[in-house]
């Protein structure tokens, strides 16, 4: 991901998924229609689970789990993954083939562990051996930066000693065609904060963390500092004009993590590059920060990745942090001069000691994280 | 973890209203069951009222109920929502669009179909902008509610509002997932007393092989086995009993949860 950032590389391709007809861009996981999931959990094969595995698959993640299972025991570590359609391009598919006499679901469609949002809770729980308690969070766009608030709450508790982190989200015609009902979609790839930007590329990801209590820290470690949420009591679809909810939500991160504004190095936008998110997170961020923090959307890379950008885009945070390294925003040409924040275009390296990134989504959920690093 | 129970809404087949299920579920009146009587919520603008589908208009319904008898304000109160049907109704019908020629989605559709609906309706209707939660763990959706809601009043020490609700499916997704009817539960949680606080609830983790306690009457009994926002009755029982008891809930299949219930 990180090279990607920094070559500015853009997943976005003109949308080829399954039958759907819409003149977009998507951000697809090449190779999934082919990838099947573990043959003793074949029971959860679709699309969301086998992208779930991938992504537990990849960095040695999986690997790492096994070693805290010996370390905490598997019921002593929490589960709390964020998705909002889960595995529901298996009920479209099912509905194709719907008898037609009885017009009954094939007998093949397994509903809880294909459809049901816990579908992805349960599988990634069998997945990697764990026990602990844990659920679903299905706030839609920002369903997998809740839970990292989630998760914090619960070792704070003492539910669990560590916790199992992330989200997942899979292309399906459902939000496809329902982003594009609502002309939300753009023809061409997005671009965030564009003065031409007319909505966004749906893509489709996922991310894994493992969150565990900050008593003995080594330094380098990432830290999470805060956490804010907030409903906008507005609209189900659009987000409040002047971006009150988001304000919020970003206040309340910084005031959780006993931080003020200019504590903040790097802002990773929600910027999905629909007018009305872009102008209103706009109004948020630079009432919050003023007009010099540096911030940035990734979604011009990844697409709008809905339930699983809260995760990823924590995780674009991270490396920031990481690696000193701010990435500019991708497919983003010129920065729409009613936009008043310091929007990145070209990629830049500073140091970055503490990241806020944004994640709102439909019902006006908001959430904001604020993450570190250990010193 | 230790919280003041401050209201109770209910709604479920025969069971009409915390105030009414109250005296059933303490064993003075006999459970008669029959529909679910769910009326849309007159907290909505008249134009979202039209559009909410049933299962957000049940979840407004508890959770209106729940805030009255806690004569508290739910603009400045938290919500935890929590079901695991979701938005069946819409879900159906999306579905059923995308599989025919046209494919032509109703953009309102869309956006009630996300699992959130019912917090994003609530948000508007009670005009609250406190954080929300919205979340599905299947079966064992009304304990992951409540363990979240409990573990917000008291690491946040603020009070929050936990929203159960569970609406069954049309077909041919209820053939799929069957669930007995309409059931939503409501609580009002709060980190210290006040004048309406009914109870304490204390919770602990349990191994899965503790038997969750059971509904006495049968009928009640086949209500909490089918649908997964009446795993709560024990706990609905044992606030109208005003006894002391510990109540095992229903989780996950390695955990269950035990509440000791402290009425005041």
């Amino acid at each position: 991901m990180l090279r990607a950032l920094r070559e500015k590389r853009s997943g976005l391709a003109p949308c080829g998924f399954e039958t759907a007809r819409i003149d977009t861009y998507v951000g697809p996981v090449p190779d999934l229609d082919d990838f099947r999931v573990r043959p003793d959990l074949q029971d959860y094969d679709c699309r969301n689970n086998r992208l779930a595995q991938l992504c537990l698959e990849q960095d040695g993640f999986a690997r790492e789990i096994a070693a805290a299972r010996d370390r905490y025991g598997a019921g002593r570590i929490g589960l709390y993954l964020g998705t909002s359609t889960s595995g529901l391009h298996t009920t479209e598919l099912a509905y194709r083939r719907r008898d037609p006499k009885t017009g009954a679901l094939p007998a093949d469609y397994r509903y809880a562990k294909t459809q049901n949002a816990y579908s992805l809770g349960e599988f990634v729980r069998c997945y990697l051996g764990l026990s602990g308690p844990g659920f679903v969070v299905s706030s839609a766009c920002s369903s997998s930066a809740k839970v990292l608030g989630n998760a914090a709450r619960m070792i704070a508790a003492g539910v669990c000693d560590a916790a199992v982190v992330g989200g997942v989200d899979s292309l399906c015609l459902m939000t496809l065609y329902g982003f594009h009902s609502l002309g939300l979609t753009s023809a061409g790839p997005c671009r965030p904060y564009d003065v031409d930007r007319d909505g966004i590329s749906i893509g489709e990801g996922g991310g894994f963390a493992l969150i565990e209590r900050a008593n003995r820290v080594e330094p380098g470690a990432i830290l999470l500092l805060g956490v804010g949420e907030s409903s906008d009591a507005y609209h189900m679809s659009t987000p409040h004009p002047e971006g009150l909810g988001a304000r919020m939500a970003m206040q309340q991160a910084l005031d959780s993590a006993g931080l003020d504004p200019s504590d903040i190095d790097y802002v990773n936008l929600h910027g999905t590059a629909t007018k009305s998110n872009d102008a209103s997170e706009d109004k948020a961020v630079f009432e919050v920060f003023g007009g010099q923090t540096p911030c940035s959307s990734t979604k011009g890379a990844t697409g709008h990745l809905l339930g699983a950008a809260g995760i990823t885009e924590a995780i674009v945070s991270i490396l920031a942090i990481e690696h000193g390294f701010l990435p500019g925003s991708a497919n983003t040409r010129s920065v729409d001069p009613a936009l008043k924040s310091n929007y990145l275009l070209e990629n830049k390296q500073a140091k970055v000691s503490r990241a806020l990134s944004n994640s709102f989504g439909f019902g006006g959920s908001n959430c904001s994280l604020v993450l570190g690093v250990a010193q | 973890m230790r919280v003041f129970v401050e209201g109770v809404g209910l709604l479920g087949p025969g069971l009409q209203g915390w105030k009414a299920a109250r005296r059933i579920l303490a064993g003075e009146e006999p459970f008669r069951s029959a529909s679910t009587i769910i009326a849309a919520s007159e907290l909505l603008p008249p134009a979202e009222r039209r559009r909410t589908p049933v299962p957000v208009k049940l979840a407004l319904a508890v959770g209106q109920e729940a805030f009255e008898n806690a004569g508290r304000d739910a603009a400045s109160t938290a919500t935890v929502f929590t079901s695991s049907s979701g938005e069946g109704e819409t879900l159906h019908q999306m579905c059923e669009t995308l599989a025919s020629e046209e494919r032509e989605v109703s953009p309102t559709r869309f956006h009630n179909s996300v699992h959130n609906a019912a917090a994003g309706y609530w948000s508007i209707a009670t005009r609250s902008r406190e954080a929300s939660t919205s979340l599905c763990a299947y079966d064992a959706s009304f304990g992951a509610g409540l363990i979240e809601a409990m573990t917000q009043v008291v690491s946040l020490r603020k009070a929050v509002a936990l929203i159960a609700y569970d609406q069954p499916y049309p077909e041919p997704l209820h053939s799929a997932r069957p669930l007995l009817a309409s059931f939503g539960a409501a609580l009002v949680l709060t980190p210290e007393a006040s004048g309406r606080t009914s109870a304490t609830f204390e919770l602990e983790l349990l191994p899965g092989e503790e038997k969750p306690a059971r509904m006495s009457d049968s009928a009640l009994e086949e209500l909490r086995l089918g649908i997964p926002a009446a795993r709560a009755l024990p706990l609905l029982e044992a606030l109208a009993r005003k006894t002391q008891s510990d109540v095992v809930l229903d989780f996950l299949t390695e955990t269950r949860l035990r509440v000791s219930v402290n009425p005041c």
